[in-house]
């Protein structure tokens, strides 16, 4: 059991179902973001656990407490807002020590935990500027500072990094996982950024139309995608998708891609025949000299890290190929293109859903 | 505008000029009114030459009206007051009921609030006549009537829609995520309209209160009715200016210029919150 336990959540506003069921735990000192695309029910969560939006079904625990219908004030809660909420009328130093104020705590003590903080954060200089007098970054950190302040047991983090700029996210990016580490607090965290998404998560909750579609360690999601949508929402460049129908012979599941046959780790029985889409991570991909399938090189972008290049099949498909900028790209245009088998992610073509391997107990089963 | 024509520039001046003088010149030429005696006012041609006098103020604020036929006592100094008790009492009040009244409708949909909202602005449509037949009655029966509390009571049907529906607007416009921080940090709901929603609605306070006592201040028909020579506010008073003998018009003038300065004062007094009050609301979340 979890120190932050969701069971069932539902909330409708009007007529538009925006959190379906949703279920969920954090372990005590856990880091779990809350991923999806705008509009998926992920504010609405986070807000039903600060306390800002009842929930109209099921049931918010914090540290095995029942605080479905507990005012906010008394949830112990620490909250970053993605529109930072600072008080307009009030200096960057008032806005950190609102959160402290609230508790029985000599001056003294409030500014040397404020004073702490904002060291912490880069933004002693600023503590007696109006919000309005700060710049993005700044004003997120205070946003930040406020939050983490009074050391809550659970922290919400609503897409801070959204309104700074590229810079700082990237700055942040790196920072913020040891910063919340150090707290130990349990933590929700949502982005829209699957990179922020994948350098602070423990465990990723991806949401999709107020409805948990897949939950997993970061590797898990990027290596085992529940659905063809997930798999395009992680990963730069995004995944390739090609339709494919999977034959079966005694060498177990392939497909073909340009006339080259592709095998498939693992059994999947009853796949064969089946309208499916093969997915190939652009850096699973590499050029061979034998094997492999052979397409056409049309462009090559490179990137200060990476080189990614465009290949056709001889059915003119398109293909993305990511690989280390050091690592040459063969002179073309005609190239054979290598894939390990259990780099190919298999979906079914009509659900979207991932065709998942029967686990190997099954082959054993089998064969005896 | 740094593109803006030399035509232009001179159109706007001229128009601006115009729009001066058109809303300034009445209240210019009572002011000279009110320096002037009875003849020199209604000589004609009118001039703009004449030897200034303070007579005019010194029977006002003495409460002796002299002219030419006879000489009466009126009370203007003592309606200025009742002025001053009826609006400062009603605004008060108005604002003691209508700022959390209008949190609550600003913030908490709840069943019908739409509905007691609008009943609230409708007490602006009915004619005030067709409240007060009914009302004198009631007041009469309950002895409210010729009662300062009878009045702030009845004022509030112009003051207390006025506050509500404006602060509201104030209200809506505060982002509930800056509430919601606050209360997450640790502070009851009630703290956070105290620190967060009044001090951020302050400007639009300060406006719905001034345009609340300016109405209040030149409320004329409530107290005709319902108020008794000594509770009577100035706007009624005045009428003790027509007399037998005629309209003495510099005192009229001059009573003018009085009751216009509580008002006047007011409002360049609250201006500087109404201004600092736009540049905060200018600052987003």
């Amino acid at each position: 059991m979890g120190f932050l336990e969701l069971t069932s959540l539902t909330k409708t506003f009007g007529t538009e179902t925006v959190l379906d069921g949703v279920s969920l735990s954090v372990p005590e000192g856990g880091t779990l973001v809350l991923f999806g695309k705008s509009g998926a029910g992920k504010t609405v969560l986070l807000r039903s656990v600060a306390g800002a939006i009842e929930p109209d079904g099921g049931t918010i625990l914090i540290g095995s407490e029942d605080v479905t219908d507990v005012p906010p004030e008394y949830r112990g809660i620490g909250m970053a807002f993605q529109n930072f909420a600072l008080f307009p009328h009030m200096s960057a130093y008032d806005n950190i020590a609102s959160s402290l104020t609230s508790k029985r705590m000599s001056a003294s003590e409030i500014r040397t935990k404020v004073q702490a903080v904002a060291e912490l954060l880069k933004i002693e200089h600023v503590l007696s500027h109006a919000p309005k007098a700060l710049s993005n970054g700044q004003k997120q950190r205070t946003a930040l500072a406020r939050a983490l302040v009074s050391e809550p047991r659970v922290l919400l983090l609503d897409d801070p990094l959204r309104n700074v700029d590229a810079k700082l996210r990237f700055e942040m990016r790196l920072e913020l996982p040891r910063l919340l580490a150090d707290r130990g607090a349990t933590i929700i965290y949502v982005t829209q950024d699957y990179k922020e998404a994948m350098a602070l998560g423990d465990r990723i909750a991806v949401l999709d139309q107020g409805k948990i579609v897949q939950i997993g360690s970061p590797a898990d999601i990027y290596r085992r995608p529940a659905n063809t949508q997930i798999a395009q929402l992680f990963g730069d460049p995004t995944i390739n998708l090609l339709d494919i129908v999977p034959k079966e012979d005694e060498r177990g599941l392939h497909g073909f891609i340009s006339d080259q046959r592709v095998d498939f780790h693992g059994r999947f029985p009853g796949v064969a025949g089946r309208d499916c889409i093969v997915g190939l991570r652009p850096e699973a991909l590499s050029f061979t000299e034998t094997g492999g399938f052979p397409v056409t090189i049309e462009a090559v972008t490179p990137f200060n890290e990476k080189t990614v290049t465009l290949v056709t099949t001889l059915r003119g498909r398109e293909i993305l190929l990511s690989q280390p900028a050091q690592d040459p790209v063969p002179a073309g245009p005609e190239v054979n293109l290598g894939i390990a088998a259990q780099d190919a992610i298999l979906f079914d073509r009509a659900t979207g859903d991932r065709i998942a391997p029967e686990p190997d107990g099954n082959r054993v089963e089998e064969a005896a | 505008m740094d593109h803006t024509s030399f035509l232009e520039r001179w159109f706007r001046r001229a128009a601006l000029t115009v729009i001066i003088i058109f809303f300034m010149f009445p209240i210019f030429w009572i002011v000279l009114m009110s320096l002037q005696t009875n003849e020199t006012i209604l000589r004609s041609p009118p001039s703009m030459s004449f030897a200034p006098t303070l007579d005019n103020y010194t029977a006002i604020l003495a409460g002796r009206l002299d002219s030419n036929v006879a000489s009466m006592g009126i009370d203007f100094v003592n309606n200025l007051m009742n002025s001053i008790i009826l609006s400062v009492c009603s605004v008060a009040v108005a604002l003691a009921l209508g700022v959390p009244a209008a949190y609550a409708f600003a913030r908490h949909k709840f069943r019908g609030s739409e509905d007691i909202a609008f009943t609230l602005l409708s007490f602006r449509f009915a004619p005030p006549l067709l409240v007060l037949l009914p009302l004198t009655l009631y007041f009469q029966e309950i002895g409210l009537a010729d009662t300062y509390l009878g009045l702030v009571w009845v004022y509030q049907l112009i003051c207390l829609p006025l506050i509500l529906w404006i602060v509201r607007g104030y209200f809506e416009d505060i982002s509930p995520d800056i509430e919601y921080a606050y209360r997450i940090a640790g502070h009851s709901w009630f703290s956070t309209f105290r620190k967060i929603a009044l001090p951020l609605a302050g400007p639009g306070i300060a406006a719905a209160g001034l345009l609340a006592f300016i109405f209040a201040w030149n409320n004329f028909i409530f107290a005709l009715v319902l108020a008794s020579a000594d509770k009577q506010p100035v706007t009624v008073g005045a009428l003790a200016f027509v007399t037998a003998s005629g309209i003495q018009y510099g005192q009229i003038a001059a009573a003018i210029v009085l009751s216009i300065a509580p008002t006047l004062a007011l409002a360049l007094w609250a201006q500087r919150y109404l201004v600092e009050g736009l540049s905060l609301g200018a600052v987003k979340g």
